[in-house]
């Protein structure tokens, strides 16, 4: 059994301490906006904010984060101005990638409220996205500041 | 079920599996084509829409099902709105005619009589209101806030999670078996999985499993793939022979090279994922499969079922590019069911298993060969590639085609990868130039035998080719001293491709040249009876290969969704980019550092120049792929004034050229 704290809301999860946070967001919170892409945080499918910071769900064990706040994509109700732009924009094709992008993101902004469009670059390198969509996304997180 | 060639209609039963009128107001639309993250829902919408004069809002998109769509074969080749958006245009016609014929007010009174005409007459470009304008992405909202929106996502009752246990190399046999406890072990043969009621119990013991198993080795990947190619041809075919005798003996010069490309991998970011559930027996899939019907047929052969006992459901899945694992994995799942009584099985492959055993973009080599007249013009061009097959999709083959099938207790050959007929052509994709050459003669080697599976990558042969031809091109350019451009358009009839090149004149022309940079151009007509694209690539060389801009000119008839068709062309040129700067599958590539592909602060700026015109609608997802590779390489040589004719251009082939 951990207690642990999604977008404000306290859980209690049946689960081994080990397993991925990924999973017990997915499974057992049926918050499936997070996504499994690697498994070893290689490509940032799987983000979340763990105390407002973009990481990898993917390898992070449940037991780690019990007394952290963990924000998932769900929790921005697709509402955040970052998530406004990316419609505006038409930032995505297949849109895997995307909530993991929207996190790196969030942190970002949330850390420096009007970055330069190579600092977002360099935020963002932790996010892989395979359709090509890198230059809508830089464009849509400009026009969020 | 209904099998449906496009644009035939001939009775109210296909009209109204595809057209539906609901009670809420709404229409339905099937189509047996579906969206890949292409966005072609989006753009069927707007195509019912304008024809039956409903306003978009009302229209909705249905699921493809083999269980109610009409079969339109695979979503493929860039044929959605030229073949689908076809048929579909055609429907809505009649649907519409109808309507007017019958002296109803509204399309919800209608009473479909038995007998459709067939000949209703469609409405002009010219009256067009809701296609051609740039209408957002319907499922896009959805896919931002992180609702469910893949298969990935679903959740059925009583779901148990799969995983499969295989090496990430190709194996003969399964040798030994460890053992495992808390799971269930499904074997047949040498197909393992494991079943769990927890995803992360499964993953675990998969990975257990595969340390204590053991697996014969498979024959080795010859390590020159290209040269191994060279040596092991089934088939000499000619895509076409011009002979003009007297055109060649014009030529006072001859130039020759050699050109290659490496396995690419199509990359998910999301690996592929398939929901299996056997009823009794009979067997339902849910899968991201690009075509449920060639897979529903593939399924039947493995498990010697019937037709009428499996329905295969279409759900979005990650972008895929073209076939990767999503039918091998839809077999695995149904596989690893057949052991869970009737609770459906979810199983998504692991990053390693997508890289290992997804059947890849294939290794090609390259010959050509340019004689060129005394007043710069190349009178006689010879075009020679060895490469497997560029398909390997269920359903084309006498035998079942995924992975698992050839790993089962009774298993089935592993039947070649095989090319799509000419004109679209697969290894032979755009082989034959476009260019007006007198004397002519291209030849597609066909290797039969597959050190590593490999099937339709984005554009198939046409990037091999493409990037092969119009490097030459250049090289011809350089060796009559005449400008990229202006050289192509001496050689180039066709006034739609004429005009894509001509598009990017006033840039190339404005361009000043500083320390350690270069610009490039190439061209192509996709498939030859496609989108027109030209690209325009400029490059930065340091330590290392860099595309700072690529513009690309594209004509694709009257574009449906321009904005639409601009995503598609810039994701197409980004991806390109990747593939040509970075990508090579070697065995044992498990993972993204294995793999690279180009990030955020690593991708060009992309513009896209649309030509606006009242010409047929054609696909835009795959013509920019062999123009970008082709105008970077060319950027590339105009940057340092040297060669590099295999991909991908690494520092290292870029060092060798310089050094040679």
């Amino acid at each position: 059994m951990t207690e642990i704290e999604v977008n404000g809301a306290r859980h209690r999860v049946e689960c081994a301490p080990d397993t991925p946070l990924l999973y017990v967001l997915r499974n057992e919170l049926r918050l499936p906006g997070t996504r499994f892409g690697c498994g070893s945080g290689q490509c940032g499918a799987c983000f979340v904010l763990i105390d407002g910071k973009a990481m990898a769900s993917c390898d992070l064990p449940v037991w780690s984060v019990k007394d952290r706040s963990i924000t998932t994509i769900e929790g921005l109700n697709g509402e955040h101005p970052v998530q406004k732009a990316l419609e505006r924009h038409q930032a995505a094709q297949c849109g895997y990638c995307m909530s993991g992008i929207v996190m790196s993101a969030v942190a970002l902004l949330s850390h420096k409220a009007k970055p330069s469009e190579d600092e977002i670059r360099t935020a963002l390198d932790k996010n892989l996205c395979r359709c090509g969509s890198h230059n809508r996304v830089v464009k849509a997180i400009l026009d969020a500041r | 079920m209904l099998a449906e060639k496009p644009g035939a209609l001939s009775d109210a039963r296909r009209l109204t599996q595809r057209v539906h009128f609901e009670r809420d107001g709404t229409v339905s639309i099937a189509s047996g084509k579906v969206e890949l993250g292409q966005g072609i829902l989006t753009a069927f919408a707007q195509i019912a829409a304008e024809e039956l004069g409903v306003p978009l809002e009302r229209i909705r998109m249905l699921p493809a099902s083999t269980a109610h769509s009409p079969d339109e074969g695979v979503t493929s080749g860039s044929q959605s709105i030229s073949e689908g958006g076809k048929a579909l245009r055609k429907a809505c016609a009649e649907m519409r005619a109808l309507l007017e014929r019958s002296g109803r007010k509204s399309y919800w009174e209608l009473e479909l009589d038995a007998e459709i005409p067939g000949d209703a007459p469609e409405k002009k470009p010219a009256e067009y209101r809701v296609v051609g304008t740039s209408a957002p992405r319907r499922d896009l909202p959805a896919k931002f806030a992180g609702k469910p929106s893949y298969v990935h996502d679903m959740v059925l009752p009583g779901m148990l999670h799969g995983r499969v246990v295989r090496p990430s190399h190709g194996f003969s046999r399964l040798k030994t078996l460890g053992e495992i406890q808390g799971v269930t072990v499904v074997r047949d043969g040498s197909f393992v999985g494991v079943l769990a009621e927890r995803e992360e119990d499964a993953i675990a013991a998969a990975a257990k499993l595969r340390a204590k198993s053991t697996w014969e080795q498979g024959a080795p990947v010859p390590q020159d793939i290209h040269t191994w190619l060279k040596e092991h041809v089934a088939e000499r075919n000619i895509s076409k022979e011009v002979v003009d005798a007297q055109a060649r003996a014009l030529g006072t010069r001859q130039l020759r090279a050699a050109y290659t490309k490496p396995y690419i991998c199509h990359a998910s970011i999301g690996p592929s994922c398939a929901i299996a559930q056997w009823h009794d027996r009979r067997l339902e899939v849910w899968t991201h499969s690009q075509g449920i019907f060639g897979l529903r047929q593939d399924l039947t052969k493995v498990l010697r079922m019937d037709e009428r006992d499996i329905v295969v459901h279409h759900v979005e899945g990650a972008g895929c590019y073209g076939h990767n694992g999503a039918d091998d994995v839809a077999l695995d799942a149904a596989l690893l069911a057949r052991a869970a009584a009737d609770r459906p099985v979810r199983l998504q492959w692991m990053r390693e298993d997508e890289f290992a055993w997804e059947p890849y973009g294939g290794a090609m080599a390259f010959e050509l060969e340019a004689g060129l007249s005394s007043d710069g013009r190349i009178v006689s061009w010879r075009h020679q590639f060895w490469s497997n097959g560029h398909t390997h999709r269920p359903g084309r083959a006498p035998k079942p085609v995924m992975t698992a099938a050839a790993h089962l207790a009774e298993p089935f050959e592993l039947w070649p990868a095989v090319n799509p007929a000419l004109p679209a052509g697969g290894a032979d994709r755009n082989a034959i130039p476009a260019y007006d050459f007198p004397d002519l003669l291209v030849v597609n080697n066909y290797v039969k035998d597959m050190p590593l599976r490999s099937s339709s990558l984005r554009s198939l042969g046409a990037f091999g080719n493409v990037f092969a031809i119009e490097s030459f091109m250049d090289e011809c350019a350089a060796a009559a001293g005449v400008e990229p451009i202006p050289f192509r358009l001496k050689h180039l009839k066709d006034p739609r491709g004429r005009a894509v090149l001509e598009a990017l004149l006033a840039q190339w022309s404005a361009w000043k040249r500083p320390e350690g940079r270069g610009h490039g151009v190439a061209y192509a007509r996709y498939k030859n009876i496609g989108a027109y694209c030209a690209v325009l690539a400029e490059v930065e060389v340091t330590h290392e290969l860099r595309v700072t801009r690529l513009v690309a000119a594209v004509d694709v008839g009257l574009p449906v969704n321009p904005d639409g068709v601009a995503n598609q062309v810039e994701g197409g040129c980004i991806q390109a980019a990747s593939w040509a700067l970075k990508e090579s599958y070697r065995p044992g590539n498990v993972g993204w550092e294995d793999y690279p592909i180009l990030r955020f602060s690593e991708v060009p700026r992309v513009e896209v120049l649309l030509s606006t015109n009242e010409f047929p609608s054609m696909g835009a997802g795959e013509c920019t792929m062999g123009p970008s590779a082709a105008a970077i390489a060319n950027a590339l040589s105009d940057a340092l004034g040297v060669r590099v004719r295999d991909l991908p251009l690494t520092p290292e082939r870029i060092a060798a050229a310089i050094n040679a």
